[in-house]
């Protein structure tokens, strides 16, 4: 192991460890909006919007996202449509995203017993106050865990990023390997970026989620 | 108008796909009066206290508050279910509240009222029930007949002109049935209009001014509960009763 070569190229990992974080959270982010859209559409049944979320759902969840990433970079240009790499690779984790978390929500908000529906219909709620009071923090304890489980997961996606030829973690390895054969050196190094910027998401989440089942919830 | 009917039902039908389960009921509840509906499974006794605060579809007849009609599906049905206060088997309090939020949810949010007034009235409630010291608690640290004792003053906090309890003892074991059913007959006692539907004879006959006996979708017999446990009319009520009797 070349410690040298580490010292000299820490400084690209740091760099495109923010574009990989960068990019992660806002498609993140992006697809937890539109996973709480597609399941509040298909747990109310609302007509047309319920068959569009659940059609969306499987066809997300169903294709690997190196070929959504593809279609997005390759496939709509010849449309007409041209993004930039960084909307690919945002677009792409929300959309992908966006199905994984449609499912987790949904799974919570399916979770609360039809007698608590029907009690608070009794005690005078309307469906707002129901929504808000009743249904919400039920769900969002069940959905925690499935929800962390996949902010983990789409993190570890964005490594597929350099096909669109993004300059994030893997791309960074990559080149360094073709460039100076240090094989060992870039990839140790890939390795400790990722662990450096997942495991203490997955450590906060695990505290989370003691949390919660100590209060009960 | 009468001023005294609470609760008037008339003609109420009620199907499910090909089955007919409530068909023709007319039923009048009057200020102060506590009606028992007994009747074998499936006679349709609950879906009709489904039906009086809207809980179900109906496909035929009519259901008045105080000559408010009460539809179901409709806008206005909120407000009216706020003068019926329901309890159900399976307790139905929330999970994630404590006790005492469980019973101020309704009067703070639904009835906005203040809530120094709620907070005092609530605990006394609580007290009433012998749940005073429990009112910080979760439901899923309390026993059954105490959570349907919680869930009782929760219905019972908005001052509802009408209770309706739908088997409350039926999830309890055998011990937790008379601390419950020892709040309703002193809910009873002190003038609360209710409609109770139970398996609890002996407890019918206690709380009961007119017991009801349903079946197959129609009422059967209906008369005081000296008269029907005694006395009844119809030789259905006779043999209804005889189940709830062992003999060597």
């Amino acid at each position: 192991m070349d410690r040298s070569f580490i010292n000299k190229y820490y400084p690209l990992y740091i760099e495109s460890a923010v574009l990989t974080v960068t990019i992660g959270c806002m498609g993140i982010i992006l697809s937890v909006i539109i996973g709480m859209l597609c399941a509040l559409c298909r747990y109310y049944k609302i007509p047309i919007l319920n068959a569009i979320a659940a059609a969306y759902t499987e066809l997300s969840r169903n294709t690997p996202l190196i070929v959504q990433l593809f279609f997005l970079f390759f496939g709509l240009p010849k449309a007409g449509i041209v993004l930039s790499p960084e909307v690919c690779g945002t677009v792409g984790l929300a959309f992908l995203g966006g199905g994984y978390m449609s499912e987790s929500f949904l799974s919570g908000l399916v979770s609360v017993k039809k007698t608590h529906l029907e009690a608070a219909a009794s005690l005078g709620l309307n469906e707002l106050q129901t929504m808000t009071n009743v249904v919400f923090p039920q769900a969002a304890s069940v959905s925690a865990p499935a929800v962390c489980a996949n902010v983990i997961f789409l993190l570890k996606e964005t490594s597929v990023f350099s096909a669109v030829s993004l300059a994030d973690l893997m791309y960074t390895a990559k080149d360094l390997i073709g460039m100076y054969y240090s094989t060992t050196e870039a990839l140790t190094m890939l390795v400790i970026a990722y662990l450096i910027m997942i495991l203490p998401v997955s450590i906060v989440f695990t505290l989370l989620e003691r949390r919660m089942h100590r209060a009960g919830i | 108008m009468n001023e005294d009917i609470v609760i008037e039902v008339k003609g109420l039908k009620k199907v499910f796909g090909e089955n007919v389960i409530i068909n023709g009921i007319d039923l009048t509840v009057r200020k102060g009066e506590t009606v028992v509906l007994i009747g074998p499974s499936g006679c349709g006794k609950s879906t009709l206290l489904r039906c009086l605060n809207g809980l179900e579809p109906i496909q035929g007849g009519s259901v008045f508050l105080h000559g408010e009609p009460v539809e179901y599906g409709k806008r206005s049905l909120n407000k009216i279910r706020q003068k019926i206060g329901m309890v159900f088997q399976d307790y139905g309090l929330f999970p994630h509240m404590t006790v005492l939020d469980n019973v101020m949810l309704a009067p703070l949010k639904v009835q906005k009222r203040p809530k120094d007034e709620v907070k005092t009235e609530a605990m006394a409630l609580l007290e009433r029930v012998g749940l005073g010291d429990k009112a910080k608690s979760y439901p899923s640290q309390l026993s059954g007949g105490q959570q349907q004792r919680a869930a009782i003053v929760r219905s019972l906090v908005v001052n509802p002109d009408i209770m309706l309890l739908d088997e409350i003892t039926a999830a309890l074991d055998p011990e937790m049935v008379h601390e419950v059913l020892n709040v309703v007959l002193d809910l009873a006692k002190n003038g609360s209009t209710m409609i109770i539907v139970t398996h609890e004879m002996a407890f019918a006959e206690a709380v009961a001014d007119r017991v009801i006996l349903m079946d197959g979708g129609v009422i059967v017999e209906e008369n005081p509960p000296q008269k029907f446990f005694h006395d009844a009319d119809t030789e259905r009520a006779k043999k209804f009763l005889s189940t709830f009797s062992y003999s060597k």
